[in-house]
Formats: C-alpha cells, sequence, structure tokens
C-alpha cells in the first residue's frame, strides 16, 4: 500500500513520505498545521486513494476516552430490569461499540481518524496509549479482549490547543503541515478550477499573499479561504485588473470579506491602504 | 555514526527518547523510500521530533551534523547515465530538449558536469558555472537554465534548492524552553477552575438516589453537567533592559502555563505598559499591537498576569513621556490602571527575590497600583496569586 497523493488533494513529497512511513511501520500518524491546510481532509483522500474504508472520530471537550471503546448502557439497563424485559439477562445488550472496536473488529483494514484530539481532557491521550500501541483492549462487562484484526492506519488531527502528553507523542509520528508555497498552492487552485485565466490567477495569488503577510492579523486567511474567494470573483465575473489598481499596489480587492472574516483584521486592512495611499 | 546525531540532538534539549531512536533504525530498514538526504531529513524529524516548537532546533542540529557528509558524497557515482537519460526523457518538454541540443546536446553536458564536480569543492548557491542551488548554471538544483541537470533531488517536485533544514522555517514555533520545573506547574494547576458548565452529561448518583426514593421506588434519573477547564489567561512579560535576567525564569513559568489554560494569550511590554505591545520580541519594532485594541479585545473574564521585575526609574511609570523607548502621552500608571478596570482580576508575579523590593521605589508605587497583588515568582508566591485568581 502506498499513498501517492490524489487528483483533488495535493500532497508535498514529505507528507507523501509521512504518510508512507505510518502505513509501513503502522504507528499512528499525528498531524498538525495550520487551519485550512487540509489536515482532515488528508485522512479522506488517504482511505479514498488506498480503496479503505475511512471510520472518523470527532473529538469533543467532553469526548472521554471509554466513548471511542465501548460505552455500557447501564441506565437503559436499569430501566428495562423495572419493566422486566428478558433481554435485561444478557449484558452484552447493553454494550455499545465505539468507533474504536469497530475499527478492529472490521474484516479488512480501515483508515481511522481522530480528528481534533487537541479538543478532549488534557488525559484523554492518556487514556489510549494501549490502545493506540497494541491495538487491543479488554471489555470488561463481557470478560472478553477485543484485538484488531488488522491494524488500522490511524490519522490523529490537532489544531494545538492544548499539548499532548509525551507517552502519546513517542507512540506517534508527528508531521506539521507547513502552509503551502506558492507553486504549491498554484497546484492546489488548478485541482479545484479548471479553466482559472492566468493573469486573474496571478493577482489574485498577489493580493492572498500579500494579506497573509500584513503583520498583526489575528486570522490569516487560508487555502479554503482563497479557493471560496476565488469561487465568488469567478461568479461575479471580475476582471484581473480589479485586484491591481493602475500602480500595481495596494487596491482594496473585492470581496475581500470572504478572505478576512474578523473585524479587527478588516480594519487593520483598511486602516493600512489608507496609511498608504497617504503616504503616496 | 547515527548514534552521535542521536546524542546531539539530545544536547540541544529535543526530548527524543531510545524508542524513537530503534522507530528511526526501523524506518530505514523498511526501505519504503528512496534512499537521499531529503529523505532521511523527513523521515527522521517524522520519528524523533514531535513538536513544531523543536523544529528549528532540529534543523538547525542537521545541519551541522551532515555539513561535512554532504560534501563527501560522491553524486556523480550515483548517477548512472541511462538512468539520467530517462528522466531527461520523461522531464523535459521538446522545446527544453531542443534546447539542450542547442548546448551541444546530452553527452557534452554530461562532460561539463563531470569538470564541474572535480573542480568544485564547496558547496555552492547562486552563481553562474558552480554546481548548487539557485542560479544559472545547468546543473543543480532550481536552476533558471533550461539545460539544467537537478541533481540530488531525484524525486521533488516541491523546487525547494536550498536545504529545507537551511531555510529555518521552523524558527518562530520554537519558545526555546523545556518544562523542568514541576513545582510552577502545581502551582498553576491552582488555576484551573472547574466551573460546572457545558452539556448535560453525567448520572449525578445521590441526587439519583434520593429521588428515586421519593418517586416511591420507580427510577428517577437526574444529571449533572460536566466539568470543564473554562480558565482564559492574558499575561504580560516584561522583556529587554533590567529583566534580562530573568527572562528564563520568565518563560519557564510560561512554558509551564501553556497547558494549563483554556485560553492562553501572551504580549511583551519593556519596563511598564504603554500604548503598543507586542508578541515577538524581535519584531517589536513592526509587529506592535495597539494597547486599546488588546483591551477591547479580551472579556473582562480574562485572567491578567504580569511578569516583570519592577525595577524602573519612577518617572517610567508616574510621568508622561517618562517611558525609555519613545515619548508616551500618558503616564504607564494610566495603562496600569485601564488594564486593571477591565480585568478586575490581575496580579503582578515578580521574579526579584522579595527581600530586594524595599530598596526599590517603583516596586513600592506598582505594589500600590496593583493593589498589593505583586508576588514574588516563587512557589509560595504563585499559591498566593493563583488562589486569587481563582476566586
Amino acid at each position: 500500500m502506498r499513498f501517492e497523493g490524489s487528483k483533488t488533494y495535493v500532497a508535498t513529497d514529505d507528507l507523501k513520505l509521512a504518510v508512507n512511513a505510518a502505513i509501513t511501520l503502522q504507528r499512528p500518524l499525528l498531524i498538525k498545521g495550520e487551519p485550512g491546510t487540509g489536515k482532515t481532509l488528508l485522512a479522506e483522500e488517504v482511505a479514498a486513494s488506498l480503496g479503505l474504508e475511512l471510520m472518523q472520530w470527532h473529538i469533543k471537550s467532553t469526548t472521554k476516552a471509554q466513548q471511542g471503546l465501548y460505552e455500557y448502557d447501564a441506565v437503559s439497563r436499569l430501566r428495562d430490569s423495572q419493566l422486566g424485559e428478558a433481554r435485561v439477562k444478557d449484558i452484552a445488550n447493553y454494550i455499545v461499540k465505539g468507533v474504536l472496536w469497530q475499527a478492529f473488529e472490521a474484516d479488512k483494514p480501515v483508515v481511522l481518524l481522530i480528528d481534533e484530539i487537541d479538543k478532549a481532557d488534557i488525559e484523554f491521550p492518556n487514556d489510549l496509549l494501549r490502545e493506540i500501541d497494541r491495538m487491543e483492549f479488554y471489555c470488561y462487562e463481557t470478560k472478553q479482549l477485543i484485538k484488531a484484526k488488522h491494524r488500522p492506519i490511524v490519522i490523529i488531527t490537532s489544531n494545538n490547543e492544548k499539548e499532548l502528553p509525551d507517552a502519546f507523542l513517542r507512540r506517534c509520528f508527528f508531521h506539521y503541515i507547513q502552509f503551502p508555497d506558492k507553486a504549491t498552492m498554484e497546484s492546489i487552485v488548478a485541482v479545484h478550477f479548471k479553466n482559472l485565466k492566468k493573469e486573474l490567477l496571478d493577482a489574485a495569488m498577489a493580493s492572498f499573499f500579500g494579506i497573509r503577510a500584513l503583520p498583526g492579523l489575528k486570522k490569516k486567511p487560508t487555502t479554503s479561504e482563497l479557493i471560496d474567494w476565488l469561487r465568488l470573483l469567478l461568479a461575479e465575473d471580475i476582471p484581473a485588473s480589479a485586484l491591481q489598481a493602475k500602480d500595481g499596489k495596494d487596491a482594496i480587492p473585492p470581496m475581500h470579506g470572504a478572505l478576512l472574516k474578523n473585524e479587527q483584521d478588516i480594519e487593520l486592512f483598511n486602516r493600512l491602504v489608507f496609511m498608504a495611499r497617504q503616504g503616496r | 555514526m547515527l548514534l552521535d546525531f542521536f546524542f546531539q540532538l539530545r544536547d540541544a534539549k529535543i526530548p527524543v527518547t531510545v524508542r524513537e531512536y530503534l522507530t528511526l533504525l526501523e524506518g530505514m530498514k523498511a526501505q519504503f523510500m528512496t534512499p537521499s538526504l531529503d529523505n532521511f531529513y523527513h523521515l527522521s524529524r517524522l520519528t524523533l521530533v514531535k513538536d513544531e516548537r523543536f523544529f528549528d532546533r532540529f534543523d538547525q542540529v542537521f545541519g551541522n551534523y551532515f555539513k561535512g557528509l554532504e560534501k563527501n558524497m560522491d553524486l556523480f557515482a550515483q548517477l548512472p547515465k541511462d538512468w539520467l537519460e530517462k528522466r531527461f526523457n520523461r522531464e523535459f518538454t521538446p522545446e527544453e530538449m531542443a534546447a539542450i541540443e542547442a548546448m551541444g546536446g546530452l553527452d557534452k553536458l554530461m562532460e561539463r558536469l563531470k569538470e564541474l564536480l572535480k573542480e568544485q569543492k564547496e558547496r555552492h548557491e547562486g552563481g553562474s558555472k558552480w554546481i548548487g542551488s539557485g542560479g544559472t548554471s545547468p546543473f543543480g538544483n532550481n536552476g533558471y537554465n533550461p539545460e539544467g541537470v537537478r541533481i540530488g533531488q531525484d524525486e521533488s517536485r516541491n523546487r525547494r534548492a536550498v536545504k529545507v533544514w537551511d531555510q529555518r522555517l521552523y524558527q518562530d514555533y520554537d519558545d526555546e524552553l523545556e518544562i523542568g520545573t514541576r513545582n510552577i506547574k502545581i502551582a498553576l494547576r491552582r488555576l484551573r477552575r472547574f466551573a460546572r458548565e457545558g452539556a448535560q452529561e453525567e448520572l449525578d448518583l445521590d441526587n439519583t438516589i434520593e429521588s428515586t426514593a421519593r418517586n416511591a421506588g420507580w427510577l428517577d434519573l437526574k444529571m449533572r453537567p460536566e466539568r470543564h477547564n473554562s480558565v482564559k489567561v492574558l499575561m504580560l512579560l516584561d522583556v529587554g533592559g533590567s529583566m534580562d535576567d530573568h527572562i528564563r525564569r520568565t518563560e519557564e513559568l510560561f512554558s509551564a502555563a501553556k497547558s494549563e489554560f483554556k485560553h492562553l494569550e501572551f504580549y511583551y511590554f519593556h519596563n511598564c505598559v504603554y500604548d503598543f505591545l507586542w508578541k515577538k520580541n524581535h519584531r517589536r519594532h513592526s509587529e506592535r499591537f495597539q494597547t486599546t485594541d488588546i483591551l477591547r479585545t479580551y472579556n473582562s473574564d480574562y485572567r491578567l498576569i504580569f511578569v516583570g521585575d519592577a525595577t524602573m526609574s519612577p518617572y517610567e511609570i508616574l510621568q508622561p513621556g517618562g517611558s525609555v523607548e519613545y515619548n508616551n502621552k500618558e503616564a504607564g500608571a494610566v495603562w496600569l490602571r485601564r488594564f486593571l478596570d477591565r480585568f478586575p482580576k490581575a496580579v503582578w508575579l515578580n521574579p526579584e527575590p522579595e527581600g530586594l523590593w524595599q530598596y526599590r521605589q517603583s516596586v513600592e508605587i506598582l505594589q500600590n497600583i496593583m493593589e498589593h497583588r505583586m508576588h514574588p515568582l516563587t512557589v509560595g508566591g504563585l499559591e498566593t496569586a493563583m488562589r486569587y485568581l481563582s476566586k
């Protein structure tokens, strides 16, 4: 099994190497990077290009590690017992399988995405050490050992909101998705827009990287925002010349609201453009 | 040989362990990639480094360690001719092929390459003759010459001629300090206020038993909200000048704090707060933030922590124009009061030993402004400060 990127997803060489290392050496791959660099998308693309099923576990601040393994629905068992139902006798009726359990018992290897692991409590990754490492866990209620039939390809994403424990990190491979450089960005745009005029693309890229380079932005525009913005520009049929003033500098790009999503950033941006004009 | 590399990484305070080293060896044994220095760089970073903070330090160690090695590599021995020709046919457009013919054909190009390889001793960037990166020579990476021969980066399409580790892309991520300070971390844990908020989640057993009993034995479930950490912290750190002695301890505090809070924002100032603060010390003149913006941005439920030695001339606090950096219109004290009005929960942590405070007039002034919420940067002082903040 080898991941080589796909028609709809531009993977840089180091990212491909990271994924292939994770597949070959059977380690979980931890992905970090700026928002909008395609962390979550990576798992979908890996699954699609290898022809494997994708199982997703989206982590919230209230998620517990146990929920990924299984949950014992004691409350409904208690309720059933009061109503005298027959199924109460078998505890297995009240074990709800979690994503990890499903991934472990799948007949084919699957891609398992643990999305935004940093959202959970700080102890969450520690509770998954053995499961991630040995790919097995014990279900105490039914007294059975759940062991992976095939080791799933585990991809974990993090937005860096919390630090992950060292013991957990030691068991993972770590890759940081760098914000794409201009050439990579052009190929990403080419994937999304088949017939984009060269001059519009050049002008749009110039404004985009110009805005990203502004000091002090609260939220820098990312790939997905660039794509949205280009879509808008195309829908409104805006010519490339509208993106650049005659002297080639500091025009306010049309519909910059698609790029800057925060009123402080827009204010800062307008102020800078205004100052640049006054300076002339 | 790699063991040396491993220990150099450890010397650079990158937390690599034996287990990770063995994983790297396993990865090299598995041979799933073409052996090249670039790929080795990526594989070793993937397996050994687990935080982008350490990438910059890793790049430096890697660069140092492999500088000698790269020079000794006999590139030409590794490039068999028919392989090159195959690549030429695959990679070049017909126009480029014609351009190569113009130079005298492939054979001539290869001869010239051989000569140059003999002549060239050092690693090279730019220029129009030597093999290296950039420039217009036909050989090396990233050239503008259509006849260019791409060496060393056989599989790469990202066209980065400068070695990735030489670019120091990750400099900004380094916050330069390991958490070696368990005691501070423990004290900071005090700050984690477990507010009862969030979705109905947990079964409240005591309450359930009680109300089931009241309900004549019929089950009556009671839930209670899940606990989670909701403390937000805004840190303002004094850098430069008389503070430099204490920067190490301040950063210890900072790196310990990072994992404990829901939100942690930090800004730098020099001696006292005025119109501007900044986020990156080396860009303090180009990337400044208006203090008024900061006061507006963060809610008053943020806990404010100043860290500084509070040692300066009294004018810097009390007089307009007293700043050592520029002419400030309003006195530092005015700005301080604005902060305290906005963030009622505020403390000042002072890394200077408490015994010295009485000799400094500015400490006394600040103590008054802070209403005696200045504490020394010791575990005891932190305990007191955190207890106040978590009230």
